[in-house]
């Protein structure tokens, strides 16, 4: 599946984008969230408050607990402030 | 309605007149302009801003906000325009523009679009200061503003 990472999550992570085969213990966004949270402290950083993240599966807004599918395209960013 | 995402500035005279060319049943072309504020709203000078967003998505959200708009008013066509990229005070952000034949509807739904566009259409701010940069908080008062359209007019 391929991971978006946008606005401060971008840069705590250090990427903009990542390929990653689903591990087959995430069904869901939060359990992606819990999976990528565990690689290190860049991504402890992005994702320990999870008040703060906003997702999109496949270019539409989703909840955490949304079922995930390999070959869909996850985004995480914080909550939107265009306009 | 038109839809823009660009990195370049806008005409707001020549949208208007794209707009309302060869037509004579519109009686209300309501406009909003977004602008590069140099100041926080902690007082400190800003200097610089950048938008990032969600190619596709950002497109694709401010579509939705739009046909959401076009469901609830009687609207005659828009436009709204979203920049991206290195801004600077003083610089045009976004533009939205509603047609409709009479204000009411316009006034309400050019709101409308831009209260939903503040939470849900994918582009952050970054500012930089003198002395730092960060990005830029998004406030309860957005979607405090977005609840007032659930009630059905």
């Amino acid at each position: 599946m391929e991971i978006l990472y946008f606005a401060r999550i971008r840069e705590d992570i250090g990427l903009a984008s990542e390929h990653l085969a689903l591990p087959g213990s995430v069904t869901d966004v939060a359990g992606l969230m819990d999976y990528l949270q565990q690689r290190g402290t860049n991504y402890h950083a992005a994702f320990h408050n999870r008040n703060i993240i906003r997702i999109a599966v496949n270019q539409v807004h989703a909840a955490p607990d949304h079922p995930l599918r390999d070959g869909d395209e996850v985004a995480f960013f914080p909550p939107m402030t265009g306009g | 309605m038109k839809i823009a995402v660009q990195d370049q500035d806008f005409d707001i005279a020549a949208e208007i007149r794209d707009l309302c060319a060869g037509r004579t049943d519109i009686g209300a072309v309501v406009t909003f302009t977004g602008l590069v504020r140099d100041f926080q709203d902690a007082g400190q000078k800003i200097h610089k801003m950048t938008l990032e967003h969600f190619p596709g998505m950002a497109e694709k959200q401010l579509a939705a906000i739009c046909e959401a708009a076009e469901q609830r008013w009687p609207l005659q066509g828009g436009c709204v325009i979203h920049r991206y990229g290195p801004l600077t005070p003083g610089e045009r952000i976004v533009l939205v523009v509603t047609l409709s034949p009479h204000r009411q509807a316009a006034f309400e739904a050019a709101e409308y679009i831009m209260d939903w566009l503040k939470t849900n259409a994918p582009f952050w701010k970054k500012e930089e200061t003198t002395e730092t940069s960060h990005w830029v908080d998004a406030k309860d008062s957005d979607s405090e503003n977005c609840k007032k359209w659930q009630k059905k007019p």
